[in-house]
């Protein structure tokens, strides 16, 4: 089997707070493999975000890394200190997030962030990184790249904003671009429209992305693998199409059941009551059990680890019996 | 039929709203500039029926919002009336009569966050609008109501005693919605009242607005970009764009049978879960700026049947089908029916 180009190995975020120690993530892990798209799907609060941020080495203080190991090309990475990991970010990994405008400077046209970025990362001269630059515009989808390389962010709308933050984060040529929530921020037409981009120039360049979004209808359109969080854990994880289509954790097959579908009118949602915990009281066992249709002794005491079912795997109790594994 | 002999509850007639955002007079001296208009709202007919679910759908800067402000009175019609039982709410009436329909249409915000004050108990929240409109003898009769309302609601009596910031945000729509229908309404205007809320309580907070709907007998006016969320709640729909609307139909004809080109591309831009196969169209171009709208059909740059008669002449509503639209391709007959 080829090395995975990134290993998240029992990795745990702790924040630590005036009442105690909560826990944001708790031994999570997980693969990416070159060219892979993995979507990492949650609610509010599942630690998807804060997943993407411990690996890029951006949690915000006093968030931290309490255990485990991230290892990226072979590389173990979650112990470089930040001169070692600045880098690496941007040249080996990039990032996209929600709102365009934090990741641009509104004092720079948006020609010299980029040509900066292609200098710093790739050594080029002044010359040839602005004809990067305007090819990577043009790569993009921004019209007429000569005239908009010296405009500045606020003169773009917003899909053009993420547009060229797609630019920005592809300009060094990254091994794996991390995505949080690209689309969100952006009206459906326009969403389409990134997510074919992203979708189009991962491809081409081979690079791996971990999608980070609360949108199923995103994954599904365009992860290859998906892995769905609840509480800081990873509850499934799985190819795409058979954790849409046959979900196996009760908690997935909550949520699938719960997004409005076109052509499929009900009088009523089927939804899963209650909220997802704090993480000042996250419940002991299965932290779905209280809110699980298929609670049973075993969830309320023994906390689920990944068990393999289908192609997939679901941290769920109901599998083990299924599997005949029950000690 | 016979709903169509009932008078609609609410009749919005040639509705527009617009704001001035030109440059201070000084610049405007200096720099030699006009004034600048922005056509939020430009000529919008409708009528909803009592007992349905009226959706208003479209993307950022529509003006779907304003139309929701307008109506509930946050805003006051540039052009246009709104007849709500049959009475402008616009036109000075007796201001005791204009308070009492005004107390029949109330309003839930998108944002429940912001919607609610943070240093007032649930309990003087949702009690507020018992005591403006008088609603309840004495203190007693108001608790008792709230903790009705709380009810109502699915929260507990004992909720009332605790501040907005220690609820979940589907928890704090369900306060709004207390709030809204402490006024004993017969309608109410939604303004994407899920779009802040994760998939599971969005689908807590639909289940209970229909619920509500059915034990209270409620009018809706549903204002949302979601087209899933449309397709699910609503009776009737209008697709707005740039201030007007382009498709108004039964929701089981707009969604069987998209006519305008608008709201075809709306409807294959939502993602697809089913994993058919189908390839979303993403659609070039981006909304235009509806302080210079484009000439004609303001759909007209982004349409792909666009002709010299498109961008010249603006398209009124009508009547194709059982829809209306307002689409010259449409009514020429050169718009292929979709497959």
């Amino acid at each position: 089997m080829p090395e995975p180009l990134l290993a998240v190995e029992h990795l745990s975020v702790e924040i630590p707070t005036r009442r105690g120690v909560l826990a944001a993530i708790d031994d999570v892990s997980f693969a990416i493999e070159p060219g892979e798209v993995l979507g990492v799907v949650g609610e509010s609060g599942a630690g998807k975000s804060i997943t993407g941020a411990a690996i890029i080495g951006l949690l915000d203080p006093p968030s931290r890394i309490a255990g485990g190991r991230i290892v990226f090309a072979g590389r173990r990475i979650d112990d470089l200190s930040d001169a070692a990991m600045r880098p690496l970010r941007g040249k080996e990994i990039g990032a996209i997030f929600q709102d365009p405008l934090t990741s641009l400077n509104p004092l720079y046209t948006v020609g010299r962030q980029l040509v900066e970025t292609i200098r710093v990362h790739l050594g080029l001269d002044r010359s040839a990184a602005r004809r990067r630059a305007l090819a990577l515009l043009q790569d993009v989808g921004i019209p007429a790249p000569e005239q908009r390389i010296d405009h500045y962010p606020h003169q773009f709308s917003g899909g053009m904003r993420q547009r060229i933050v797609i630019a920005l984060a592809l300009a060094a040529n990254p091994r794996l671009v991390i995505a949080d929530e690209p689309t969100t921020a952006l009206d459906v037409s326009i969403q389409a429209q990134i997510i074919a981009l992203l979708k189009r120039l991962t491809r081409e360049h081979g690079t791996a992305v971990m999608l980070v979004t609360h949108d199923m209808g995103v994954i599904a359109e365009t992860a290859d693998r998906v892995a769905v969080m609840y509480a800081g854990r990873i509850v499934e994880i799985g190819p795409v199409r058979a954790v849409v289509k046959e979900p196996r954790h009760p908690y997935t097959v909550g949520l699938m059941g719960a997004i409005p579908a076109l052509g499929l009118r009900r009088e009523r949602l089927p939804q899963i009551d209650g909220a997802m915990p704090p993480l000042s009281a996250i419940p002991s066992g299965c932290a779905f059990h209280p809110r699980c249709p298929k609670v049973f002794a075993r969830c309320r005491g023994e906390r689920p680890e990944l068990l393999p079912v289908g192609s997939g795997a679901a941290a769920c109790w109901l599998h083990a019996e299924a599997l005949g594994k029950r000690p | 039929m016979t709903q169509e002999a009932e008078a609609p509850l609410l009749r919005v007639e040639g509705l527009a709203r617009h704001f001035d955002v030109s440059p201070p007079l000084l610049n405007r001296l200096l720099e030699r500039r006009g004034r600048v208009l922005l056509k939020a709202v430009d000529g919008v007919d409708f009528a909803v029926r009592r007992g349905e679910t009226f959706a208003l759908v479209g993307e950022s800067g529509c003006g779907k919002s304003t139309v929701a402000r307008v109506i509930v009175g946050l805003h006051a019609p540039t052009r246009g009336r709104v007849l709500f039982a049959g009475t402008d709410l616009a036109r000075p009436a007796p201001s005791a009569e204009r308070r009492r329909l005004r107390r029949r249409l109330q309003m839930i915000f998108q944002d429940p966050y912001a919607s609610l004050n943070p240093r007032w108990r649930v309990r003087d929240i949702v009690a507020e609008p018992l005591r403006t409109h008088g609603l309840c003898d004495g203190e007693g009769a108001v608790r008792a109501r709230v903790d009705e309302l709380l009810g109502e609601v699915r929260l507990a009596a004992a909720d009332g005693d605790k501040y907005p910031h220690e609820f979940s945000g589907g928890q704090r729509q369900r306060i709004s919605i207390a709030r809204a229908l402490a006024a004993t309404p017969d309608f109410l205007v939604c303004d994407e009242p899920t779009s802040a809320l994760d998939v599971s309580v969005q689908a807590q907070i639909l289940n209970l607005m229909k619920d509500l709907q059915r034990e209270l007998g409620l009018t809706y006016l549903f204002i949302s970009h979601n087209l899933a969320v449309v397709y699910h709640v609503s009776t009737m729909v209008g697709v707005m764009y740039l201030g007007r609307l382009v498709e108004l139909a039964a929701t089981a004809d707009l969604f069987a049978a998209p006519r305008h080109p608008y709201t075809r591309l709306l409807l294959a831009t939502v993602p697809d879960l089913a994993l058919s196969g189908r390839a979303r169209a993403p659609l070039a171009g981006e909304v235009p700026s509806p302080i210079d709208p484009p000439a004609g059909c303001a759909f007209h740059p982004r349409c792909a049947y666009a002709n010299d008669r498109c961008r010249r002449e603006r398209p009124e509503l009508r009547q194709a089908g059982r829809s209306r639209v307002a689409c010259h391709a449409v009514e020429e007959g050169r718009l292929p029916a979709e497959g």
